[in-house]
């Protein structure tokens, strides 16, 4: 078993990209995910694997930074909370575009503008629907504890570099701040320059005599060649669908009602799950771990099965859609939702489940 | 005549004056006729083809006119987004801190969108070298005001003139972070004549140098020409920027070593 | 096995680190643990609380509206936290500054007053150590052994060699311990 340690969520991210034999962390301080830079300067990663941290003049700067690492073949991560994470749009497009891979951790933050610190899940559509200009998507993990936070680092970078895209790990202030029991995973060293040069054959990182130039980019002025790279990406998201998709289910084999939630709204779904079947309804908990690529099949199969689902986020209403889309319209299908940094307590989840689906 | 000169006579190596240089692209550029970029691009190509270093450079194009760069310099090209390529170019030299890492960037991308990643670089003393084409206009998008355009000066958004008490003063972007310590080397040239391409050329060399010596950032301002955007013939362009240009944007090494050249420094 | 308690005082009081040594020594002892604080500007001054989750099993839900045990030490967190004890549970409170004692007969309550017996001792550092003895005569989660890990684990090096006299006001805590409502 790795070194078992109690940390922040943030911490575990800091800690999880050391581990996983990241080349280079750019960031700006946000709340709350700050403790994920701070981690990282007073570890000194630097002395320990030659692993660069480097505080950025702005998330766009950041966002750029990984654009330039990632584009050498190098593997980059940064972090932020959600106005953070707007700005960075532009750079994850371009990233997407240009098919780099790198982590990227989004410690939402209620919205919308400078909102709130406290946690959120308002920023599912902009992670899972291409926040920036274009058709593109990232692979979305959902982390719902300080060990997922961990281990979705290391499955990030091995996601990222098999598909060659960015990858987002989707998480909220309360899952960063909060502390709780962490196995770490044993250090996996970083590729030295050699390696990374043979594995990503497409990186600009010097061009011997022997090879012709690499050229990073997401431009092509020409309409049928930039359609030639979108059926590209289209086809690696199908791929993603088709492999990728990652999902918990919990006490669905007998429900009759099912929750359907991710992230923290899973954990406190869960309790409610324990709650609701106390007082004698059967109900189940269906929990997306990757948001992009959605577990459709899996949740209209599970779905299907049941009398209605209610689905609890800490927004106004955004995976509801994909669940509609999946599940269809045989099944009632409500929201459940707190904003603004509210996290809703597990007995709401029951009363709504109460008088939305079950009375309603 | 076909048979005095005939091909095969001209390539003969001793018969040789000029030829394309091996670092660019045996390819048409698609800069307009008598622009500056051009020139440019050769001399860069051919300090880091004399210093032998293709393997070892990594070149960081902006968005702009030269936002192709990448399809006629045969070196490995990131291509940024508008105004990054200062933060590209510190990930990158972070990363491969033994290899040459510079940006190409025009007066749009460098001194308007992109001047935080541009202070913020040269602050940081990152060891790149920053290649900064200024001609007073933006050119790839059909010649629109930009920071460097001169006061009174016509483009497509300034159609009277820039007018400084609405439009702001042009932005001497060079002058002003010659005044950060982290930057060791700033220089201003031109690339119209053959005596200003040896200039540029020799202080493109010496930034390289440097780089590789460590010592901070070095910037090369080329104050360079736009006969389309301006709308004047390229020998015409030529001289409206000696005569324009030139007296605003002097000419000449601004910090030398770590150290401001006095004389040149005039922040307006 | 779980234990869902929230620990709820003033910033500056010990509130997070007593939470994070208790769930230090369950993570020392393989436990499950969670700790989950209440963040921002309220660090800076105001109240501040915590809730720890300690089980054998897996930990569903890191934030509750009902609690096993409170510990609560100052009169907002008695206002706020007095009425989440679950029927039957446990509330200790400090009755230092408190206007305004619990009154619930379907809960246990203790008290103790750590903070006038740890001015009395100059030991007002460690106030928040006394507190965890308190909670621990009552419901000893956490073996002592894991208890000098978990003390070990938060904190820092430097700080070690204060660890026996954390120790020594854990053990003061379970003296001064003193029954207000005990149920059958």
């Amino acid at each position: 078993m790795g070194e078992l340690r109690l940390m922040k969520g943030n911490e575990a991210v800091a800690e999880a990209a050391i581990r996983a034999g990241c080349d280079g962390y750019f960031g700006y301080p946000i709340t709350p995910q700050s403790e994920v830079m701070e981690y990282l300067m007073a570890e000194k990663p630097f002395e320990r694997t030659g692993m660069v941290v480097l505080q950025a003049e702005s998330e766009v700067a950041a966002i750029n930074m990984l654009y330039g690492g990632a584009g050498t073949g190098k593997m980059v991560m940064t972090s932020s909370s959600s106005p953070g994470v707007s700005l960075m749009q532009e750079g994850i497009s371009y990233m997407a575009g240009a098919e780099l891979p790198a982590v990227i951790v989004n410690i939402v933050r209620g919205g919308p503008g400078l909102g709130t610190i406290q946690p959120s899940q308002a920023d599912y559509f902009q992670a899972v629907k291409g926040g920036g200009h274009g058709d593109y998507k990232m692979l979305v993990l959902a982390p719902a504890s300080v060990q997922e936070m961990c281990d979705h680092v290391k499955l990030g970078f091995e996601k990222a570099y098999q598909y060659r895209t960015p990858v987002m790990i989707l998480s909220d202030g309360a899952i960063g701040q909060m502390m709780e029991k962490v196995v770490l995973f044993d250090h996996v060293p970083r590729r030295t320059d050699e390696e990374i040069v043979a594995q990503c054959p497409w990186a600009s990182n010097g061009r011997p005599k022997t090879r012709n130039h690499n050229i990073i980019t997401s431009l092509d002025l020409d309409p049928a060649g930039q359609e030639r790279v979108n059926l590209k990406l289209q086809a690696k998201y199908k791929l993603m669908e088709k492999n990728e998709v990652l999902y918990e289910e919990i006490q669905c084999e007998d429900a009759d009602y099912l929750l359907v939630a991710f992230g923290l709204s899973a954990r406190i779904c869960q309790k409610a799950v324990d709650l609701a079947r106390a007082k004698g309804i059967k109900v189940g908990l269906f929990r997306p771990i990757t948001l992009f690529p959605f577990p459709a099949i899996e949740v209209s199969n599970v779905g299907n099965r049941v009398k209605g689902i209610l689905v609890v986020e800490m927004n106004a209403g955004q995976m509801i859609e994909d669940v509609k889309l999946s599940v269809g319209c045989k099944v009632k299908i409500e929201h459940f939702g707190r904003f603004g940094g509210i996290i809703p307590s597990p007995d709401e989840v029951v009363s709504a489940l109460e008088q939305k689906i079950i009375g309603g | 005549m076909e048979e005095l000169f005939a091909k095969t006579e001209i390539h003969k190596p001793e018969n040789i004056v000029y030829k394309r240089t091996d670092l660019l692209v045996d390819r048409p550029l698609s800069y307009c006729p008598g622009c500056g970029h051009g020139t440019a691009h050769r001399m860069l190509m051919e300090v880091i083809e004399e210093m032998d270093i293709q393997d070892k450079t990594i070149g960081v194009s902006p968005v702009g006119c030269s936002v192709l760069a990448y399809d006629f310099l045969d070196i490995d090209m990131i291509g940024a987004a508008h105004g990054r390529a200062p933060a590209l170019a510190t990930a990158i030299k972070r990363m491969w801190p033994n290899h040459f890492v510079f940006t190409y960037q025009g007066d749009g991308d460098l001194a308007a969108i992109g001047t935080a990643e541009t202070i913020h670089a040269c602050n940081r003393g990152e060891n790149i070298t920053i290649i900064f084409i200024n001609n007073g206009i933006y050119g790839m998008t059909g010649g629109q005001m930009a920071p460097t355009t001169l006061p009174g000066m016509r483009s497509s958004t300034s159609p009277y003139g820039r007018d400084v008490p609405t439009m702001g003063h042009p932005l001497k972007i060079t002058e002003l972070i010659a005044h950060l310590p982290g930057v060791y080397y700033v220089t201003r040239q031109a690339v119209h004549t053959p005596n200003h391409v040896r200039k540029t050329k020799k202080a493109m060399r010496k930034a390289f140098e440097l780089q590789k010596e460590n010592k901070g950032l070095c910037f090369i301002e080329i104050v360079s020409n736009c006969n389309s955007g301006w709308k004047m013939t390229p020998v015409q362009s030529n001289k409206w920027m000696e005569d324009n240009m030139f007296p605003f944007y002097q000419l000449g090494d601004i910090k030398i070593d770590g150290k401001l050249v006095e004389k040149k420094v005039t922040v307006e | 096995m779980t234990e869902e308690i929230i620990i709820a005082g003033f910033g500056g009081q010990g509130v997070l680190s007593m939470g994070k040594i208790l769930a230090y020594s369950g993570v020392m002892q393989n436990k499950e643990v969670s700790w989950m604080p209440s963040y921002g500007p309220e660090m800076r001054g105001g109240t501040a609380n915590v809730t720890v989750i300690i089980s054998d099993e897996r930990i569903s839900s890191p934030i509750l509206n009902s609690y096993d045990t409170a510990i609560i030490l100052n009169q907002q967190s008695m206002d706020k936290f007095e009425k989440t004890v679950k029927p039957g549970g446990l509330l200790i409170y400090d009755p230092n500054g408190l206007t305004r004692l619990p009154a619930r007969k379907d809960i246990n309550i203790y008290s103790i007053e750590a903070a006038d017996e740890a001015g009395k001792r100059g030991l007002a550092k460690i106030f928040n150590m006394i507190v965890l003895g308190g909670f621990l005569k009552l419901k000893p989660l956490v073996a002592p052994e894991f208890i000098h890990k978990g003390l070990e684990k938060s904190l820092p090096a430097r700080h070690h060699v204060l660890i026996p006299e954390n120790e020594k006001a854990i053990e003061l805590g379970k003296e001064l311990l003193k029954p207000v409502n005990v149920l059958n």
